[in-house]
């Protein structure tokens, strides 16, 4: 298997974002939440605070550390959430067509006219603020675009000889969709995963930022860049350091997908013969 | 032949219906095929055999549909089982292999694993027992190094090979019936051979019965014991393969007779142009009335615009539908 350029950066930066999320409580310095401590209060970027303080003297490196675990979380588990109900409904529309092709149709085109952060914050304000709510809200808002590839490619597959022989030899329905239509399309719908994994933890920041996602004290990239935005002129580090975590999760993300994309061909593998 | 047929096709009538028009594209088709037997069914392109072979199997499809007639399957009629007890027998009871072994497997699945699946689908097998027995079926049709061969990719396969592994699948399960739809048309002439004898030796072992469809008669008249000729929709000539090159009855069978080349006969009768059919055959919509065979055929009368003929039998089991017969 033969990795681009694009996908190994993207992987590394990903993996680093993993790594920090899943150590965090052994690389921060200090306590996230607890470790205030108003004597250090807004100190600049040093040896001793590496990215600085904010102004209730709380170390930013140990809030960004901590802040990782629950970006992550939140980008993962969400678009876990939208690729099981995008594949489900793609698939099953897909196969079956019909009445529920119809109705799949109909829900992804509305999903898709709805600007989706809109709709998070719609739910999030019926849900209320916190952890839970939010991976609910991204979770049911994001998958219109894996249905509809799913859905796409259940088509062009459905008409493939191991298809139509599958039904000969005996398969069922639901043998046939998942061994001969799931495994092929398996890469498209991890290349948006990944894609969409990105958007999650921009969502997610968005919406703490607008104070509806992870509420203070507690450390989520959007919401540090949602405290840090009064002090912006005098203390940037505050939102420097936070933003540049996004910027690079979210950049490790898009350019991982996008070298997937070349690597999850299947007839690119007969290079590993 | 005796008693109960393995599978009795009974005057099939198969209909194309696509809203405005309603055609048969397949009518009065009956044959029959005992427990062992080879029967094959030969004809052109869009002569209704290969929808015959999945009416045989419950498969037809929107907009084509069983209208009249009766396929019993060890005397069981397949139209009346529910939808999962035809599941049940397709693969199991009556397998198939297509002509396109590139296409016919799931590209991203090893070959042995799709082999094993069978095993577990049709026998309950554990996938561990399901994986021994995928190794035993690949070495029984004779690829080498089956342990090895089993973690392959079917691209990693060559197309005979990939055939091999389709003839695995579908004996696995030591099917009653084969159909093999163009077994071997995307092949080479030489692989064609050995798949061919494999094919045959295989199911001769297991007493299994192959329904050969394909568009060479002398391949079908090689293979197979029995013969029919399907031309527009209807079965014109049943004989036993001996009998089709020797005195064939329809003018149409006698058509795809002369049209086969011959070795030698270029020395004793000179340099020659095949024979070839006039025309070509009818499109489904617009099936002449009377024999259908009549617009290209050069005995034709009144009688064969008008009437479409009866069956006539002939000795030995065989029939032919025409005025004119020898």
């Amino acid at each position: 298997m033969k990795l681009g350029t694009s996908a190994i950066i993207g992987g590394v930066l990903f993996a680093l974002a993993i790594f920090v999320g899943l150590f965090a409580p052994w690389l921060a310095h200090t306590d996230p939440v607890m470790g205030a401590n108003l004597m250090n209060a807004e100190e600049p970027p040093s040896w001793i605070w590496w990215f600085g303080t904010d102004a209730q003297g709380r170390d930013i490196y140990s809030r960004v550390v901590h802040g990782a675990r629950i970006s992550l979380t939140v980008g993962i588990v969400s678009q876990l959430v939208n690729s099981v109900i995008g594949v489900t409904l793609g698939l099953t529309a897909g196969y079956w067509g019909g009445w529920w092709d119809d109705v799949v149709n109909g829900l992804t085109n509305l999903m898709l006219a709805i600007p989706s952060l809109i709709f998070a914050l719609a739910i999030m304000a019926v849900l209320g603020p916190g952890l839970t709510s939010l991976l609910i809200a991204l979770g049911l808002t994001n998958w219109s675009f894996t249905c509809r590839i799913a859905r796409a490619s259940t088509l062009s597959l459905k008409s493939q000889g191991y298809v139509q022989a599958a039904r000969v030899l005996g398969y069922g329905d639901l043998r046939i969709m998942i061994t001969q239509l799931l495994p092929n399309m398996v890469g498209p719908i991890i290349v948006i995963g990944t894609l969409g994994m990105g958007g999650a933890v921009l969502a997610e920041a968005s919406l703490s930022f607008l104070g509806l996602g992870i509420r203070p004290p507690y450390p989520s990239w959007g919401s540090m860049l949602s405290e840090a935005r009064d002090q912006i002129t005098t203390a940037p580090w505050l939102s420097v350091f936070p933003g540049l975590a996004i910027f690079l999760t979210v950049l490790g993300l898009n350019l991982l997908g996008d070298g997937l994309r070349d690597v999850l061909d299947p007839q690119s593998r007969s290079r590993r013969a | 032949m005796t008693a109960a047929p393995l599978i009795e096709v009974e005057d099939l009538r198969i209909d194309l219906d696509n809203g405005a028009s309603h055609v048969a594209a397949v009518e009065g088709v009956s044959f029959r095929i005992d427990r062992g037997e080879t029967f094959g069914l030969v004809g052109e392109s869009g002569c209704g055999k290969s929808i015959t072979a999945l009416a045989l199997i419950g498969l037809l499809r929107r907009p084509l549909s069983v209208a009249a007639g009766a396929i019993r399957f060890e005397g069981r009629e397949i139209q009346g089982l529910s939808a999962a007890a035809q599941r049940a027998l397709r693969g199991d009871r009556i397998a198939m292999i297509f002509q396109e072994p590139m296409t016919a497997l799931n590209p991203v699945s090893p070959v042995g694993r799709q082999i094993a699946e069978m095993f577990v689908l049709h026998k309950g097998k554990s996938w561990r027992e399901a994986n021994q027995l995928a190794v035993e079926a690949l070495a029984n049709v004779r690829v080498p190094a089956p342990e090895r061969r089993v973690k392959d990719y079917p691209h990693q396969l060559s197309g005979g090979m990939r055939q091999r592994v389709m003839i695995a699948i579908a004996l696995a399960c030591d099917p009653d019936l084969l159909i093999a739809d163009e077994p071997t048309t995307a092949l080479d002439v030489t692989v064609q051979a050995e798949i061919i004898e494999l094919m045959r030796n295989l199911c001769a072992e297991r007493g299994t019965a192959i329904l050969m469809i394909s568009h060479d008669l002398g391949l079908v008249a090689n293979v197979c014991r029995r013969v029919g000729v399907m031309y527009a929709g209807r079965i014109v000539e049943e004989r036993g393969s001996d009998d089709i090159f020797r005195a064939c009855a329809h003018p149409y069978t006698q058509g795809l007779v002369d049209s086969l080349p011959r070795l030698g006969s270029r020395a004793a009768l000179g340099r020659s142009r095949l024979r070839e059919i006039a025309g070509v055959v009818p499109a489904i919509a617009d099936f002449p009335s009377g024999c259908r065979f009549n617009p290209r055929c050069a005995q034709a009368t009144e009688i064969c615009r008008t009437t479409a003929p009866e069956t006539t039998w002939l000795g030995a089991g065989g029939l032919v539908r025409c005025h004119h017969h020898a």
